[in-house]
């Protein structure tokens, strides 16, 4: 595997709350991270950590303080949310936040396709590409498959998240972040949804960063584990390491960090 | 007869504001008072150009052009100077007060004896009121269908989006500021095309033609949504046609009860109030079923 040059590195970064006032607090302080192309990264860290920030500075939704962010050497600091759209696709927490609730789960994936592209006044051909979406969608085995023309907000929580998810990769993204995707679910729809998402990120190499606060997942999935604490990495492991990494382990850095 | 006749011809002239105010209002989900402001905006510019010896049509695509250009402002606002919508188009509107006076050099301008969009001798052959039914049917037919159209391409399906979740529009990279000024445009462009037609039809523009037409465009859309309940995107815009002829119905049917034109603007209220709060009325009289979501929206197919 090609581990020369990072996809993604954070150097030295710094991200405020309540910037520019007496209360201004560091939420990442000083974090440093590369990112490499086919890393699956899963994130655990006690609450407050920065978990969420790291992601929103990553997607261009928190600014960056101090420090750098830069996508394969160049720096994307100053990149709007949309532009980075090109490169990085995200699934949020709320089933709601993902999708739009008054279109199709046809209408929905038509959308995620032509993430960060230019959309013209083409037309939009939903027949064409119904057969694709039929089967990309029957392959999260939910039932999905059978509501292609039904609108999203009558979806239950498990299928609006499973389309999230389609909608982030059906595009392939250099970058996939996954912010706790599977936090709002049931146990069983939520086991089921992380094995999905598990196939998919392995069969297509994908890279990706996932937030999680199941441990169990954490340790079981992906080839690398980062635990954040008061807005730094205070353990990076990777591969065997990984591997040999308890659930104990991270309990007992947890109460370390707080 | 010559009531239904009538009904209908304002009706589909008229519901060219209702599909305009359907783009921003159902569909982007926010009401833009512009309208108030363009309307009368459309109507000075056309009336202008054609007392300026200009042909009716480019006068009507000149207020196009205006109303749209009333929408860019609106929506620079909105979007980069980040004033709340309700006061970005307040603001417009008022603007547009001084505007329409500065186009017009006063109050009112007469087309009397003017060539206008309905001065033709095959128009002029028709029974009365049938030459607005003609050229309304025409218009709404033509603005309904690129409409349709429109919302079917991927810019469109943006669009939509950008109204629908535009979080999740963003992380797609759609760019939902310049959807929103998109929006805005074409929908205060067709108000103030409305407003053209409707001065023509009526002989004169006027500033204070603006007053109220909010209140008439979302009559049309809630009466469409309230008599017709859950349809397609597609199936809603035709609705809303037929909500403002039936508002105009409902309009001529209390003014021949004896109310004067000078209680339009409170029977307009008043009616606009009753279809909102239909569906808790029928809710409280157990009547749940007959009135649909009308409310709620279902902005896509």
């Amino acid at each position: 595997m090609a581990q020369n040059d990072p996809l993604l590195s954070l150097k030295n970064a710094v991200v405020y709350v309540n910037q520019n006032t007496s209360s201004q607090t560091a939420i990442l302080n000083q974090l440093n991270l590369d990112i490499f192309e086919g890393d699956f990264i899963t994130v655990v860290g006690p609450n407050g950590a920065g978990k969420s920030t790291l992601f929103n500075t990553i997607a261009g939704s928190k600014i960056l303080g101090k420090g750098q962010l830069l996508h394969r050497g160049r720096s994307i600091a100053k990149e709007s949310i949309i532009k980075r759209a090109q490169f990085l696709s995200r699934v949020f927490q709320d089933p709601k936040m993902g999708t739009a609730p008054r279109m199709t789960v046809a209408e929905n994936l038509n959308l995620a396709a032509k993430r960060g592209t230019q959309r013209n006044l083409k037309l939009r051909k939903l027949k064409q590409k119904r057969s694709y979406f039929k089967e990309i969608a029957a392959s999260m085995n939910n039932g999905l498959s059978n509501k292609l023309d039904v609108a999203t907000e009558s979806l239950s929580g498990g299928q609006r998240q499973a389309l999230s998810f389609l909608m982030a990769i059906i595009k392939r993204p250099e970058l996939l972040l996954l912010d706790e995707h599977t936090a709002a679910l049931d146990p069983k729809t939520s086991a089921q949804l992380m094995i999905q998402t598990n196939k998919n990120i392995t069969e297509q190499k994908l890279t990706c960063l996932m937030i999680t606060h199941h441990l169990d997942d954490a340790l079981k999935y992906g080839n690398r584990l980062l635990v954040l604490g008061k807005g730094q990495i205070v353990l990076d492991v990777r591969d065997e390491q990984k591997k040999s990494l308890t659930k104990e382990n991270i309990l007992e850095l947890f109460d370390k960090i707080s | 007869m010559s009531m239904i006749v009538s009904s209908i011809g304002q009706g589909l002239l008229w519901a060219v504001l209702g599909v305009a105010l359907f783009l921003t209002f159902r569909i982007l989900n926010f009401p833009d008072m512009t309208v108030e402001g363009t309307f009368p905006l459309g109507a000075a510019t056309a009336v202008t150009a054609i007392s300026h010896g200009l042909s009716p049509l480019i006068a009507t695509f000149l207020a196009f052009l205006a109303g749209g250009f009333a929408g860019l402002i609106t929506g620079l606002l909105y979007t980069k100077g980040k004033i709340p919508i309700l006061l970005a188009g307040i603001l417009v509107m008022t603007a547009c007060l001084s505007i329409n006076l500065r186009i017009m050099g006063g109050a009112n301008i007469s087309l009397l004896g003017k060539q206008t969009v309905f001065s033709n001798h095959f128009l002029e052959s028709l029974p009365k009121y049938f030459d607005s039914v003609f050229i309304g049917f025409i218009i709404i037919s033509i603005i309904t269908i690129l409409l349709v159209l429109f919302l079917q391409t991927e810019l469109g399906q943006a669009f939509i989006a950008t109204g629908d979740n535009p979080v999740m529009a963003r992380s797609l990279g759609i760019n939902t500021d310049n959807m929103t000024i998109m929006g805005l445009m074409v929908s205060n462009g067709l108000i103030g095309m409305g407003g053209a037609f409707i001065a023509q039809s009526n002989g004169y523009a006027d500033v204070n033609m603006g007053i109220g037409i909010i209140v008439i465009a979302l009559a049309s859309i809630i009466i469409g949504e309230v008599v017709f309940g859950e349809l397609t995107l597609n199936q809603r815009l035709i609705a809303v046609t037929l909500g403002s002829i039936l508002y105009r119905f409902v309009l001529l049917t209390v003014l021949q009860l004896g109310f004067s034109t000078n209680d339009l603007n409170l029977l307009s209220a008043l009616i606009l109030a009753i279809c909102l709060m239909l569906p808790k009325l029928s809710a409280l009289l157990g009547l749940d079923h007959v009135i649909q979501k009308g409310g709620a929206g279902n902005g896509a197919k």
